[in-house]
């Protein structure tokens, strides 16, 4: 696939003849683009779309398999499957964009200072990031939950300070380069002071790259929110949650009924999806270099 | 081997390394532990605890001490290889890790190993033949591989394997009843049972093993393909296989003896971070399986508040990360190919 692209079109034609350009050499990010409107669709008007109220329980119609009525069946209490994994996906993609914005913005500073100006900063916040990278960092989050207590928040501050590191090297190796580059001095003589040089200079430059982890992250970042919530942490049993949702499912495998955790795994397991094409298509347009 | 002294130097430089890490790992859930909300005194005197208890619990624990004295004495308990009790087993916490930790090594290592040996191949070959199926597969099992949820592939094979096909034993710990546990020795029950010449033993728990292994196996396959693969295309495309290509090498050895030897340095390196992965999704395996290693430990202990062996789980399990890194990076320098290259 990538090696039989043809030549890519003239630089005059510009920056959005390439995206398209790259977009249609591979149908893949577009489908992903697809897939992320209809993640986002259900996101925002999930709830007043589904046929059936998430929460509203019937003992008489429960363990039903999909049917044209409850297209995933119902679970062990009667609940739509269905409305369930839907309307959860609100809650799912708001807790990874939560942690990922979260440790974009902390990770930039930090970033930003280190890279900048060097010196101890720089060495103090290599120090740090080598000693949370230095835990496994599915582990390190379980143990930050359960030292500030077991809730939503905690939950996304968790998965922030373990995604934190990636974006404060990026940052940190893309400034310093730039540091002393030409663009960067002129600004300067300019008479623009550091601060200004640094947020509206030379930041702007780790952007691309950025957006490209972001994206990667997003993947990540659900995927070990879902991971926290399965083994108990965060969400409480009533919320509909994907990861929840799939550890209550997995009482009832062992019987047969699949249903209840397959689907709700599989919704996971396609928005991940979709966030990891994405990165890479977005990868494709930043920095065609990198395809692998 | 170790003797060659740039070899040797560069051993103990790395040794040296991971001691400020292992400062800061410690550090680090040293502030885990007293980040507790509320009062930490309260959590450790347990649910039922009245006023008189809980400060019994802050004077035994020294909490009512300065912050950097609780420190050293929290690093002197380490020294001792004293982690604190456990409330919900009533036993020391490192003991009940030392119990369960051979449990969690056999199966990472067994699925790392399952990964290594079905991700390096299969990198190689897709590199060696762009554009064919094999490279097509590649991508499909790197993309997926990662987009994976642990937990769910878990399940999805226990519903194949286990309800629909019923070729695999009910996914509940390590041996099923009906065989005894094999004697103690390394803690591995493959190799225990192996070393007692028990293979009716051995069969059945390997038979355990192999669903909980695959899963992991698959997570961590997709990471290390897509290095053999990457790193191979750059070795092969680089200029000495050029030369070697040029000078008439067979191309079994220009593949084996010159790329893949280079090629398997960034694999190597990624290692790493695929253990990063792979200690975090073992947790997950674990509670899936009901695996009795230290994953389903510190989860059972999430569960009931149990925060002295949910602290201790995350402090071994990094010390146990730094420790595999060490070696990682020890196995980099010995077969790094440009250190003592003369000497072969």
């Amino acid at each position: 696939m990538t090696d039989s692209l043809p030549k890519p079109a003239g630089k005059a034609q510009g920056k959005f003849d390439h995206i398209f350009y790259v977009l249609r050499a591979n149908p893949v990010t577009m489908i992903a683009f697809g897939m992320f409107g209809l993640l986002m669709i259900s996101a925002i008007f999930g709830p007043s779309l589904v046929p059936f109220d998430p929460l509203q329980t019937n003992a008489s119609n429960a363990l039903q398999p999909p049917s044209w009525e409850h297209w995933f069946g119902t679970d062990n209490v009667g609940r739509d499957v269905f409305s369930r994994v839907i309307v959860a996906t609100r809650l799912d993609l708001s807790i990874s964009v939560a942690a990922v914005a979260l440790s974009f913005v902390v990770g930039s500073v930090l970033g930003c200072i280190a890279g900048y100006w060097g010196g101890w900063p720089d060495i103090i916040l290599n120090r740090f990031l080598d000693t949370i990278m230095a835990f496994p960092l599915f582990v390190l989050a379980m143990g930050i939950v359960a030292a500030l207590g077991n809730t939503i928040e905690n939950i996304i501050y968790a998965t922030a300070i373990i995604n934190m590191p990636f974006y404060a090297r990026l940052v940190r190796a893309e400034v310093n380069i730039r540091r002393d580059a030409g663009f960067a001095r002129a600004a300067k003589l300019a008479g623009n002071s550091d601060m200004r040089v640094l947020a509206f200079h030379i930041f702007p430059n780790t952007l691309p790259p950025m957006m490209v982890q972001v994206s990667l992250n997003l993947g990540w970042a659900i995927l070990n929110a879902a991971g926290l919530s399965f083994i108990g942490l965060g969400v409480s049993p009533p919320t509909a949650e994907w990861g929840i949702m799939v550890a209550e499912g997995a009482n009832f495998i062992v019987s047969g009924e699949w249903w209840l955790a397959v689907f709700p795994g599989l919704w996971l397991m396609i928005a991940v999806f979709t966030f990891n094409l994405l990165g890479d298509g977005l990868r494709d347009i930043v920095d065609p270099r990198k395809r692998t | 081997m170790l003797t060659s002294s740039p070899r040797l130097r560069s051993v103990v430089l790395r040794v040296a390394q991971s001691i400020p890490v292992v400062v800061g790992v410690v550090i680090i859930s040293f502030l885990l532990t007293r980040a507790l909300p509320g009062d930490p005194a309260v959590y450790f005197a347990g649910i039922t605890a009245d006023a008189e208890s809980i400060e019994q619990t802050r004077v035994a624990m020294g909490l009512d001490k300065p912050l950097t004295q609780q420190f050293f004495i929290y690093v002197g308990d380490l020294l001792q290889g004293d982690l604190g009790q456990s409330l919900s087993s009533g036993r020391s916490v490192a003991e009940d890790l030392a119990k369960r930790l051979p449990a969690s090594l056999e199966l990472t290592l067994t699925a790392l190993l399952l990964a290594i040996a079905i991700a390096v191949p299969l990198g190689v070959l897709a590199a060696t033949r762009p554009g064919t199926w094999v490279d097509h597969l590649c991508r499909v099992v790197v993309t997926a591989g990662v987009s994976l949820p642990t937990f769910f592939t878990g399940i999805l094979l226990i519903y194949i394997f286990y309800y629909l096909l019923g070729i695999a034993p009910s996914p509940l710990g390590r041996l099923d009843f009906i065989y005894l546990d094999p004697d103690h020795v390394t803690g591995f029950y493959l190799i225990d049972a192996a070393l007692m010449g028990d293979w009716e033993t051995w069969r059945g728990a390997a038979k355990q093993l192999f669903l909980p292994a695959t899963t992991l196996a698959l997570f961590t396959l997709a990471p290390v393909a897509r290095m053999t693969r990457a790193s191979m295309l750059t070795a092969l495309s680089s200029d000495f296989i050029r030369t070697a290509r040029a000078a008439g090498l067979s191309s079994r050895t220009v593949l084996f003896r010159y790329a893949f030897r280079n090629a398997l340095l960034p694999v190597v390196t990624t290692l790493g971070m695929v253990f990063s992965f792979a200690l975090g999704a073992n947790v997950l395996v674990e509670k899936v399986f009901a695996w009795p290693g230290i994953g389903s430990y510190a989860v059972d202990a999430l569960v009931v508040s149990d925060y002295a062996a949910v602290q201790g789980f995350v402090l071994a399990m990094a010390l146990l990360f730094v420790a595999l890194n060490l070696v990682i990076d020890l196995l980099y320098t010995a077969i790094d190919p440009r250190i003592g290259f003369s000497s072969k």
